[in-house]
């Protein structure tokens, strides 16, 4: 298992969309590498015949009858709202304006 | 102190039922209290919002409805009236719900979660929200955005965590019951560390709906309560199927009162009890280890059948967690954005596009380990890691399950120290995520295998409470309140009373111990 | 980020030097009555923000519930496609942040699909059947709608902001992934529109959707890389999202086959993206910089647990389908008696179904097929639409039909009102009431205009006198010229013999 780098978190931090300052991103990478080198012998615990488990107790098929519920109003929905206009939330630009 | 709140809930709500006290009286008593211990630069701080006027509400309509009498009063659930505090992590109508995160300040869920429709269904006042680790990440109640939370024993020590807030106000008598939630042990830890009694129920025993997710697969909300015998009637209260939640047991509660009433007798003769060897020894305090072999000599000599059973893949429990929990963080917590509810920070510099001001709002809304905790689940979900991360800890979870059958094959319920040490000074482990996380190692196996677990008082180790761990198999959540009740009664005869009764005594002229 | 191509290739001088390679990806919205995971209701054009609960907007604390109903019509689609159905598959969770996607990930079976390995048989104009294999048919849930304000065009580059809309956030989609597919050479933009066409014709068939293309009941991929003749490795490809009309499928597939040849021929090389689909000016551009592209961290879903099928569920479920495209098709053509190649220029418009409720609504097939094929084909290119989107109705046609058969208007005013009909003027009889169409019946008033045209066009009644009756012909211009076109051409004939003394 490799080292965790500055660039690896750097492109982690643009992934999960949280920006970061050169500082967090040093003391991050720290961290982070003293963390993955603890719990690196976890990638060679289980032989490749072991099923993982994704779901503690196994169940299957939960379903929902196609009958129609309860709905939040407009006014619920948007009671949160950081920003909206009439019934719809309004974000800012998706592209940069370039 | 007013007597009022020292009772326990199931005693509580014997006098409501017998018309000796009023739910508003109770209510009351424990507004009082929280205003008494709960603010101030020393206080407990187990509170993030208080509820006085619901609270009284729900109280004075419950004191009505037995006033009146008929078939409506026997009809109310036999808690009624016993006020209730609620985690922050579970959402609430009419109510903030933080989960101590600057990213939800304000927020107001247009929803219950179904835990609280059953609660306001049985009429029990909700007092408030509890304080905890930032979306119920961390082992302190540290990492709340709205500081900390302080352990009534010490108050210069942590209450554990996350659920510190639900534990430290239950040992403080604030309330005399609370609900929490238990990922990797934040019921139990902060249990033990704070003398109350804490149970993880199978996972899909109570609905996780509303429950503020942190990882999916691990999450379960439970009981935090003062005795044994109230934390079945608060289980069996929130417990059951639930079809708005895909991973809700489909079966009925177990009767878990009548297993707490059997235990109560301290007689254990015939039970199984297995010691995970793997937690135990080192790591684990003197004091700890010597409560621990306390409570076991107690068993034995109440009839039950010591055994030793080993979980070797333990070892590796940790790690996986640590990937599992912090992969499905990662997804779990991409929601809050800044784009339908909660903060919105805009960048200060640059242009002005949804993409940056969502990491402009993640990285002012989240805290420090919030943060460690997403980078880190991504990192073991990214391309190139996932089979050697989440696709490994997945494994280890199926070797945990095993090492769980096998262990099971020869023990009805199995015990160990619920947490290694006593509580901690505050500040001591905050900057060392990794000691920190030790904290959870001997309750994170029961939520890798989704099977129930409880922790009760065992005595104190330097006049801090030390917790005994009980788990049972999955759907045998009966089993840790037959066992969990005969060991209370065993420890408490031996001490003459509850653990809390040699808690010290709190006041607000001094801000602290008295 | 792309290289610029002014010039494209022509079509045929691309198709001589490369062999096309497709693949599409056909979302196919389900009309079940509530959403994939939510019981909020699956209605399309409500007000924005009404049909969803806590779960559609992904607010803090909700979980996701599987609709039975959407599992049941993703295996009906899976078994009308031949594909095999999955004995247990599960949902996994696609992570990227957008602000039309409530959770920022998508609930998708991704690669544990309900349905896998299948075929599909399409008929092209030439008359060969191309088969088309099926990777994968799998579930998912569809994103909120967002709006882009401000700028100029309305389009996402140059807002100012964006509205969001989550009535359609989480609505059951099925994706239909295809195979590779090689070999269609210069037919492929004809493929590519018969194959979606295809689609769209099963999940109607099956009635587990709406399949209206313009609501984007139905939408598609469409992945397209070329390869030099003789080459072994397929080149770069590029997905073109959203084209949401089969003229556009076609159009989108043909635009990108020139344009890749283009870039190729310059020596630059085909950047690997996703292109947008522009139907004013029938041209993709690249689209939107995905920045999670290349790392979406799929992982099972933890909030949702396996589906199971058992054989009993599926055979259930199997009698529910309907009669199979192929065979009902040749039971069509035999009832009502069209030759291949009218049939399959029927099939290939894909106005089957119009065709068959217009005949059961009482006209004769080859009334169905003179309206469906010719004015209203005429008038849906003449629009750029396709011909199911003009607004015309099986109700329409039998009207029309009806309205010449009692000789109220003729043929070529019932082209007119076909096309005010199109303009949107309202139902035929309206049409022809309100613009005063209705035929001139009245006989003094045409035989005023038949004698006019007797007395001014000697030679041409001597020719009629003389035997030669196609001169009648030639009375006619100046009888409808004076009777603005309203004269029934049967009835003027009738008089001019009448007049010249020849009837009967």
């Amino acid at each position: 298992m490799s080292a965790i780098s500055r660039e690896d978190v750097a492109h982690l931090a643009h992934l999960a969309h949280i920006e970061m300052s050169d500082a967090e991103l040093d003391k991050m990478t720290g961290e982070l590498g003293v963390i993955v080198q603890a719990i690196a012998s976890v990638s060679e615990a289980a032989s490749a015949d072991v099923p993982a488990t994704t779901h503690p107790i196994a169940l299957t098929n939960v379903f929902r009858e196609d009958v129609v519920g309860e709905t939040l109003t407009a006014e619920e929905a948007l009671m949160n709202a950081p920003d909206s206009v009439d019934t719809r939330f309004r974000v800012p630009a998706i592209l940069d304006g370039e | 102190m007013n007597e009022i709140i020292r009772l326990s809930a199931t005693e509580l709500a014997a006098k409501l039922r017998a018309g000796e006290i009023t739910s508003v009286a109770a209510v009351q008593a424990h507004l009082d209290r929280i205003a008494e211990v709960d603010g101030g630069e020393h206080g407990v701080h187990a509170f993030l919002h208080v509820n006085t006027e619901e609270a009284l509400a729900v109280a004075a309509e419950v004191d009505a409805i037995r006033a009146a009498g008929g078939a409506e009063a026997e009809a109310l659930h036999p808690f009624a009236g016993v006020p209730i505090a609620i985690k922050d992590l579970i959402v609430t109508k009419g109510q903030p719900t933080t989960a101590a995160s600057k990213m939800l300040e304000g927020w107001m869920s247009p929803y219950d979660a179904t835990v609280i429709e059953k609660i306001r269904a049985a009429k029990l006042p909700m007092l408030g929200k509890t304080n905890l680790d930032e979306f119920a990440m961390g082992s302190s109640t540290e990492h709340s955005a709205y500081g900390a939370t302080r352990n009534p024993w010490d108050l210069n020590r942590i209450p554990g965590g996350s659920g510190g807030g639900s534990a430290a106000a239950v040992a403080a008598f604030e309330a005399p019951l609370a609900l929490g939630t238990d990922t990797g042990g934040s019921i139990r830890q902060p249990g033990a560390v704070t003398g109350t009694v804490g149970v993880k129920p199978t996972y899909g025993g109570v609905s996780r709906y509303g429950a503020i997710a942190m990882a999916s697969s691990l999450d379960q909300i439970g009981p935090v309560t003062r005795t044994v015998l109230d934390s079945a009637y608060l289980h069996e209260l929130i417990g059951g199927h639930d079809a708005a939640d895909s991973t809700s047991l489909n079966e009925p509660v177990p009767a878990l009162i009548a297993a707490a009433e059997t235990g109560a007798s301290g007689d254990m003769t015939g039970v199984r009890v297995g010691v995970i060897k793997e937690l135990q020894g080192e790591g684990y305090e003197a004091g700890v280890q010597a409560r621990f072999d306390e409570s076991l000599e107690a068993l034995r000599a109440a009839g039950a059948e010591i055994v030793e059973v080993s979980c070797p893949n333990f070892k590796y429990a940790l790690g996986a967690y640590y990937l599992i929990s912090t992969s499905e963080v990662s997804s779990n917590l991409a929601k809050f954005d800044g784009v339908r509810f909660g903060t919105r920070v805009l960048p200060t510099e640059g242009p002005l596009t949804i993409e940056r001001v969502m990491g402009a709002t993640r990285a002012a809304g989240f805290g420090e380990e919030v943060k460690r905790r997403i980078i880190l689940g991504t990192y073991a979900l990214s391309a190139g890691y996932y089979d050697a991360y989440y696709g490994s800890a997945q494994k280890v979870r199926t070797l945990i399950q095993r090492d769980f059958e096998a262990a099971f094959e020869h023990a009805d319920v199995l015990i160990s120290p619920t947490c290694p040490t006593v509580a901690f000074e505050l500040g001591s482990k905050v900057d060392d995520p990794l000691a920190m996380y030790l904290n959870d190692i001997a309750t994170i196996p029961a939520n890798m295998a989704g099977i129930p677990g409880i922790t009760i008082p065992g005595g104190l180790s330097e006049g801090l409470p030390v917790g005994i761990q009980f788990l049972a198999p999955a759907r045998e959540d009966a089993r840790l309140y037959r066992a969990g009740a005969a060991l209370e009664k065993l420890l408490e005869d031996k001490w003459g009373g509850r653990l809390l009764d040699q808690a010290p005594e709190l006041s607000a002229a001094t801000g602290g111990v008295a | 980020m792309t290289s610029h191509i002014d010039e494209l290739v022509d079509f045929d001088v691309a198709l001589e030097k490369y062999d096309p390679v497709l693949g599409f990806e056909v979302h196919v919205e389900l009309n079940t009555k509530t959403k994939m995971f939510s019981a909020a209701p699956n209605v399309f054009g409500d007000t924005p923000n009404t049909n969803v609960t806590p779960v559609c907007l992904g607010l803090p604390g909700v979980l996701p519930v599987v609709n039975k109903t959407a599992v049941e019509y993703a295996i009906m689609i899976g078994l009308a496609l031949n594909c095999k159905i999955a004995e247990r598959c599960g949902f996994a969770r696609k992570n990227y942040f957008y602000p039309d996607t409530p959770k920022n990930f998508q609930t998708s079976q991704y690669d544990d699909p309900i349905a896998y390995d299948g075929w599909i048989d399409i008929e092209l104009e030439d008359g060969e059947v191309f088969r088309v294999e099926i990777e994968r048919a799998h579930m998912e849930e569809d994103a909120g709608k967002l709006t882009h304000m401000g700028g100029s065009t309305g389009r996402i580059q140059g807002a100012d902001y964006s509205l969001v809309d989550y009535n359609r956030s989480g609505v059951p989609l099925v994706e239909i992934v295809t195979k590779t597919i090689e070999g269609a050479g210069k037919r492929a933009p004809e493929l590519a529109k018969a194959y979606v066409a295809a689609i769209r014709e099963i999940v109607k068939a099956l009635d587990v959707s709406d399949a209206k293309m313009e609501r984007g009941n139905v939408r598609c991929d469409a992945n397209v890389s070329l390869m030099l003749k003789g080459a072994e490795k397929f080149g770069t490809r590029t997905e073109t999202k959203n084209v949401n009309s089969l003229r556009a499928v076609e159009h989108a597939v043909r635009f990108e086959i020139e344009r890749h040849a283009a870039v190729l021929n310059s020596g630059a090389a085909i950047v690997q993206e996703t292109r947008h689909w522009h139907e004013d000016t029938r041209t993709t551009t690249s689209g939107r910089p995905k920045s999670d592209a290349d790392d979406y961290r799929y992982f099972p879903e933890p909030d949702l647990v396996p589906v199971v099928t058992t054989l009993e569920w599926i055979e259930e479920l199997r009698s529910r389908l309907p009669e199979p495209p192929a065979e009902r098709r040749k039971r069509l053509q035999a009832d009502w008696g069209y030759s291949d190649a009218e049939f399959r220029d029927v099939v290939n418009a894909g106005i089957t179904e119009q065709i068959e409720e217009t005949i059961a609504a009482g006209t004769t097939a080859a009334v169905a097929r003179k309206w469906w094929m010719g004015e209203i084909a005429r008038l849906a290119n003449a629009a750029d639409k396709d011909v199911i989107d003009l607004g015309v109705t099986p109700a329409t046609i039998v009207e029309l039909n009806s309205l010449i058969e009692a000789k109220k208007i003729n043929d070529k005013i019932a082209r007119q009102v076909l096309e005010y009909v199109v303009g949107g003027e309202g139902t035929p009889s309206e049409i022809v009431e309100k613009r005063s169409l209705a035929v001139v019946n009245d006989d003094s008033a045409l035989g005023a205009a038949v004698d006019d045209a007797i007395a001014a066009m000697p030679d041409v009644v001597e020719k009629i006198k003389a035997g030669k009756m196609a001169a009648i012909g030639a009375l006619m211009g100046p009888v409808m010229k004076a009777t603005r076109g309203q004269a029934d051409a049967g009835r003027v004939r009738e008089l001019v013999l009448e007049k010249l003394g020849l009837a009967g």
